[in-house]
């Protein structure tokens, strides 16, 4: 399982560069968020898997038995998350009002502020 | 004073923000109000920025565990020198922004929570100065990307929303690899308090991969304080936004990057390793130079200034690269120095577009016969920004060139005093075009301008000329200036201090 998380991770770590460099808008966004994704699924992957051992204290226990799964990562990538959403989410309303100015998808043409004037 | 009091007086600069940020939303239709309670808020966050500042100078290196959890599990906010000079100086900011911003921005954009945001973004600020916890980090970062999103596109010119959306992009790729790095720095060492990574990541056997980390965080602090080659989106966005929003950014967010890269690169990774030591050098090089290059080819009175924030940010990562405690002091003075400097030129490049229209060197001129005062405040930042004496500017440029002599840096020196001479090359075009060439013709702006009345060009002067005298101040004290930093220097060169602070609370 760990192996197969890496490997996603991986796919969305190069999926996420390539959508980044490419000249489109749409695919800029989706870049973003592949990228929002990889990070957190690397987060998870690396705070290690313990399968069927939620961090929970079980009933009459003071302290949590091993094998208990990490409760930090996941702590970690539900803010991740939750900042992550409303980052993109911004991200997209610019990119759309952008396109509406500009009128165009192209990045290539967002050249008005590297002009020397 | 009490545990309390002083537990208290570091929570502040974070709290006092988000209060009046929330106090502002409630008074969102009366603009008059909210441009009060941001003065208000200004003042204040300055005034605990002083006592926060005399605190710390007194009674040394302050923690706060909060929520009250044990340290190296709970956040913990921690004031040492850097962090309570970082707060001065947002403070300062704060202040000034507060008066300038009642005068130059546009009312639309007020009614557009400009206020309000202005408050988040100053908490996102203090909140990474005083956080010492990666992932804490993150957040106050995200808190403080977000409103600065938000500001930058507000009035949503075409250019705006073509710079915030390189701004938004990199600085998101950023956050990324910043979120990545501290995962991997948590699955290495099993904590992510920064005193106790400090002790921790020294333990860990894989060192490549500790470096590898080193150099995430080096990319990552490095795009969002805008070093070589990852600058291109600051160019391309601050000289869009209402110049009020335009100072603050130039002076303290990208100097929020170069903090975060003094705090990890001193605290959390060897200073001693050569590698690091070398890489962030020969980056500093680089970004002096083509910062400079940069502003030497625009005709912009505002591009010229952000193409030389990302020289004189080459000149504070040159100091950590330098990587001894003399270097770090120097560095320390640059980084204040520079962020009241550059903000005083930003908010003149305000009042001369307020006088002329336009910050288009072409189309200005004139300047000195007609305005004398405005000549002078220009001229003091000028002077100080290109290191002329006896300004604070020089001895910030001195102070850093010997700091590389006495570790026979001699190349990266060289390159210094080189860029110190372009940069004063690119300010005299400013003075030339802008100030003393013959004035073409006179303006309809300008004509408008005559018509404002006499204590609304004072509020349009007064921050500037406030800013002015805090620089003066700081060349006059330069020495008693220095020999702070120089304590500060020597705090983050050994960060055992730090370490004892943090992990002796309880």
């Amino acid at each position: 399982m760990t192996l197969l998380l890496a490997i996603v991770t991986g796919i969305l770590f190069t999926a996420g560069f390539y959508l980044l460099l490419r000249r489109s808008l749409v695919k800029v966004i989706f870049g973003l968020m592949f990228l929002g994704h990889a990070a957190n699924l690397l987060i998870f992957n690396i705070g290690r898997l313990t399968k069927g051992a939620p961090a929970f204290i079980l009933e009459g226990n003071q302290t949590a038995v091993e094998p208990y799964a990490e409760p930090i990562p996941q702590a970690l990538i539900l803010t991740a998350i939750v900042i992550g959403f409303g980052v993109q989410a911004f991200a997209i309303v610019l990119f759309k009002k952008a396109y509406q100015m500009i009128g165009s998808d192209d990045i290539n043409s967002l050249k008005s502020t590297d002009r020397i004037a | 004073m009490t545990t309390f009091d002083i537990e208290l007086l570091v929570l502040l600069p974070i709290l006092l923000p988000l209060a009046f940020a929330i106090l502002m939303l409630f008074a969102w239709k009366n603009l008059q109000f909210q441009r009060i309670l941001n003065v208000v808020a200004g003042s204040t966050s300055f005034i605990v920025a002083i006592i926060l500042f005399s605190t710390i100078y007194v009674n040394g290196i302050q923690v706060v565990a909060v929520g009250g959890w044990k340290v190296p599990y709970g956040i913990v906010l921690v004031a040492d020198n850097f962090s309570a000079i970082m707060i001065l100086m947002s403070g300062l900011m704060g202040f000034a922004v507060a008066f300038y911003s009642i005068v130059t921005v546009d009312t639309k954009n007020e009614q557009h929570f400009y206020y309000p945001l202005l408050q988040i973004l100053l908490m996102g600020v203090n909140g990474a100065f005083l956080t010492g916890d990666m992932f804490n980090l993150y957040v106050w970062f995200e808190v403080m990307l977000i409103s600065s999103f938000v500001l930058l596109a507000l009035g949503g010119k075409q250019e705006q929303l073509e710079g915030a959306v390189k701004y938004v992009t990199l600085n998101l790729v950023s956050s990324m690899i910043f979120l990545s790095a501290v995962g991997i720095l948590y699955g290495l060492t099993g904590t992510l308090n920064m005193a106790d990574l400090a002790v921790k990541v020294q333990l860990v056997e894989n060192e490549g991969l500790v470096t590898v980390v080193a150099m995430m965080f080096l990319v990552s602090f490095g795009i969002k304080s805008a070093v070589f080659p990852l600058f291109s989106w600051l160019p391309a966005s601050y000289h869009t936004p209402p110049v009020a929003v335009s100072a603050l950014f130039a002076g303290l967010l990208t100097k929020v990057g170069v903090y975060t890269m003094y705090r990890v690169f001193t605290l959390i990774f060897d200073i001693n390793n050569e590698f690091i030591g070398t890489v962030i050098l020969i980056i500093a090089g680089f970004t002096m130079v083509t910062g400079v290059l940069g502003a030497a080819a625009q005709n912009d009175f505002r591009r010229i200034l952000s193409f030389h924030i990302v020289s004189q940010v080459g000149y504070m990562v040159m100091a950590l690269g330098l990587m001894t405690a003399f270097s770090f002091a120097a560095g320390i003075f640059y980084i204040v120095y520079h962020i009241i400097t550059k903000t005083n030129l930003f908010f003149i490049s305000g009042i001369v577009e307020r006088i002329k229209g336009t910050y288009n060197l072409d189309t200005l001129g004139g300047l000195f016969k007609k305005y004398p005062s405005v000549s002078l405040l220009f001229l003091i930042s000028a002077f100080t920004l290109s290191g002329i004496p006896p300004f604070a500017g020089f001895w910030a440029k001195y102070t850093v060139a010997l700091a590389g002599f006495r570790i026979e840096q001699y190349l990266i020196v060289g390159v210094s005093l080189f860029v110190g001479l372009l940069t004063l090359y690119s300010m005299t075009k400013i003075w030339n075009f802008a100030f003393w060439q013959d004035e073409k013709q006179e303006s309809e702006v300008e004509r408008e301008f005559y018509k404002i009345p006499i204590n609304r060009k004072y509020m349009l002067y007064s921050p500037s000329i406030f800013m002015t005298v805090v620089i003066l101040l700081l060349s006059l004290f330069a020495g008693s200036a220095f020999d702070f930093a120089v304590l500060t220097g020597e705090q983050l060169a050994n960060p055992q201090h730090y370490i004892n602070a943090v992990l002796g609370v309880r």
